[in-house]
């Protein structure tokens, strides 16, 4: 066994098997980076307790069961998606269908937009646009720890590319509905990623669905390239089930002057990993990452949050905020880290999280690593129940208890929400959030299966 | 409208209130002064419905209704505003919505539709010009990021908004400069009517000079020890809560 665990043997296994199949249909440069990530992943395995990374976060219950399907992409598959429509009506976005991570084949795998824009699969780009891909691709995503980014490298075939020329905005944001559906339990990784060239301005909104009441388990890493004093916000909205595992990596790689963020809002999903990497590559460059999730029965959410200061006069901030009911847990791991020449840094961090129950657990840990003098750092955590004088105050103005606790409760979530600057998906997310707090589904009103 | 007998409550098994007894008439401004620590704002507290005050003998009717037995929310909703000393923050609230469901509340009790939107702004916008409190504070969080001043404004806005019979206002005149005061107290002197009735604590006489009390009284280590017309808080005034405390001594000695 070469003191590997039964578990990642078994996904040795899964890459000899499929190898083949995922090579013939991908780009050659992607191809070029699956062996040396291949022996990476071999190295370092499945992640367990045991790696400080994922110390709070047991994948074995997803990891070890056997899928009965690797999904690779087929015509056949994309029907269903093609018809799927979001609801928030209002919302003027550009539309992509994603069916498990992939971009449907039945129609053009790429479109373009106006003043350059393309969107559509990352595979049909890696053919046509060689020189941007290879550029780009496996540049941002670098871990010398977590195992499944590697395993990611090794297998994923496709996922969405998105290319913002210099100096284009876009003002409408793109809008990424990713449906999980199949009729076996499954697993399925996919790589996205997006260039916004310097000056451009750009959003993205990515919102996962499940269809499907079977197990699935998803390990998807997205690549970002933020060029110089480009501006980019990239949204998740997570609602899935409960025999739903996703992991997502996400790497946002940062030029001079440029401005982005990221919001994860993890509504529902059985265990969730969103790990996000910020990486300020040139002086003036500012980084936002938001999250809030929202947690029962026995769901676990773990947001895991890297911000590498690698320049002088950055500033990075993060807020990550958990309501935590029933006997779920939640783990925040958040680590800035500033470099001995990234002067002038400024570095925000805080955590704060609600038990609704004792049987909920919460673990926060704040890692802040500093190599130079010249900066200014703050972080809080803090795990508790709601305020008692604040709930007094909402009941001496004649509001009855439980509403005033849905009050406070809407109130702590508001305040990530309110970050969102795509206005109708604020208002929705609002709305989403005070149903999910109320009991009732929060699940999008054309979305067939029921998240309960 | 409230009658309090011989009231006595205890914060974690400490002795705090040691038989208060008082009568307010509708219409009627009561002043309640003291040194600090004399349970000024225990009793507030108690007439409000906290948790953390243990009452231990005696009765609170309010509007000929056992008060001790409601919930705060339902002593809100019978016409009791507590005016906080210390008004608190609410991040993530908006000052909009925490009105629209209090005052919907207050007109569900009374067997009224909830306002319509247009109305309710409508409402916030004449109470604001009524308090003069600034239009930007009622888009913001609850209480959030307000200088000390805002606070207590905001507090009589709320007042405003819901038009209690019976407001007590803990010490909202500590912290304010001279302006703030002003606005507070003709905030309370335009909501001030035949039928409703305040009771205003306070440290200090100056909040006295803008809100002419009927009766004031002064709370002395639990107890009222001694009440009167207006012209106590001059005497209070001038020559402090010593005399008083001789007072209380020299009768308990005799």
């Amino acid at each position: 066994m070469n003191g590997k665990s039964e578990t990642t043997e078994k996904y040795l296994k899964l890459y000899h098997d499929n190898i083949d199949k995922i090579s013939d249909n991908s780009a050659p440069y992607l191809n070029s980076f699956r062996e040396e990530a291949f022996g990476r992943f071999s190295e370092l395995g499945i992640p367990t307790k045991k790696d400080e990374a994922y110390k709070y976060t047991n994948l074995s219950l997803f990891f070890d069961h056997d899928y009965a399907s690797y999904f690779i992409p087929d015509a056949a598959d994309f029907e269903k998606a093609e018809e799927f429509r979001c609801d928030i009506s209002d919302m003027d976005t550009h539309g992509i269908v994603l069916l498990n991570g992939f971009y449907p084949t039945i129609n053009e795998k790429l479109r373009q937009l106006p003043s350059g824009v393309w969107i559509g699969s990352l595979n049909a780009a890696a053919k046509k646009f060689p020189e941007i891909i290879e550029k780009h691709y496996g540049k941002y995503a670098h871990t010398d720890t977590d195992g499944l980014v590697h395993l990611n490298t090794a297998m994923a075939s496709d996922g969405i590319f998105v290319y913002v020329p210099e100096g284009v905005i876009l003002s409408k944001p793109v809008q990424v509905v990713n449906l999980v559906q199949a009729e076996v339990d499954s697993f399925s990784q996919h790589r996205n990623l997006i260039i916004v060239e310097k000056r451009a301005e750009f959003s993205i909104i990515i919102c996962d669905h499940t269809l499907s009441p079977k197990k699935f388990l998803t390990n998807a890493v997205t690549e970002i390239f933020v060029g110089e004093d480009a501006h980019f916000d990239i949204i998740r909205v997570q609602n899935e089930h409960n025999a739903a595992c996703k992991i997502t990596h996400t790497f946002i790689h940062q030029e001079r002057n440029s401005v982005a963020s990221s919001n994860n809002m993890t509504l529902h999903g059985g265990l969730i990993r969103n790990s996000t990497y910020h990486y300020l590559g040139g002086e003036g460059a500012e980084s936002h990452s938001f999250g809030l999730f929202l947690a029962d029965k026995w769901q676990h959410v773990d947001n895991f949050v890297n911000v590498d200061h690698a320049f002088p006069h950055c500033t990075s901030n993060q807020l990550f905020k958990g309501v935590l009911d029933d006997m779920s847990t939640g783990t925040f791991n958040g680590r800035i880290y500033v470099r001995p020449d990234a002067q002038g840094t400024l570095a925000y961090q805080k955590n704060n999280n609600i038990l609704l129950t004792d049987d909920a657990k919460m673990d926060t840990k704040p890692q802040l690593e500093i190599y130079a003098d010249d900066v200014k750092c703050s972080h809080g955590a803090t795990v508790g129940q709601l305020d008692g004088d604040a709930l007094f105050y909402l009941q001496s103005r004649g509001i009855n208890k439980r509403e005033a606790r849905l009050m406070l409760m809407f109130g702590f979530a508001h305040e990530v929400i309110q970050n969102i600057k795509i206005e109708p998906l604020r208002d929705r997310m609002d709305n989403l959030v005070m149903q999910r707090l109320r009991g009732e589904l929060s699940r999008c009103a054309s979305c067939m299966v029921k998240c309960g | 409208m409230l009658v309090i007998n011989n009231l006595k409550a205890t914060i974690s098994g400490k002795n705090i209130l040691k038989g208060i007894s008082l009568k307010v008439k509708p219409g009627e401004i009561h002043a309640i002064m003291g040194p600090n620590g004399s349970g000024k704002s225990t009793l507030a507290a108690v007439l409000a419905g906290r948790e953390f005050v243990e009452v231990t003998e005696g009765t609170v009717t309010y509007l000929g209704k056992d008060l001790l037995s409601m919930s705060p929310e339902e002593r809100a909703k019978e016409g009791i505003f507590l005016g906080f000393q210390y008004p608190i923050e609410i991040p993530g609230v908006s000052m909009v919505n925490f009105m629209k469901t209090a005052v919907n509340e207050h007109r569900k009790h009374k067997g009224l539709d909830p306002l319509s939107a247009s109305d309710f702004l409508k409402l916030m916008r004449e109470k604001k010009e009524m308090v003069e409190i600034d239009s930007k504070l009622a888009n913001r969080s609850v209480n959030e990021g307000f200088s000390g001043g805002e606070k207590k404004k905001n507090e009589i806005f709320q007042m405003a908004m819901l038009e209690p019979r019976l407001a007590i206002l803990d010490e909202t005149d500590s912290g304010l400069d001279i302006d703030a005061l002003r606005i507070v107290a003709n905030g309370v002197n335009k909501i001030k009517r035949p039928d409703n009735s305040f009771i205003v604590i306070t440290h200090y006489q100056r909040l006295l000079d803008y809100i002419v009390p009927d009766v004031v009284h002064v709370l002395y280590d639990g107890r009222i020890v001694k009440t009167a017309g207006k012209e106590l808080a001059l005497e209070l005034e001038e020559k402090g809560y010593d005399w008083i405390k001789k007072e209380v001594e020299n009768s308990i000695l005799a």
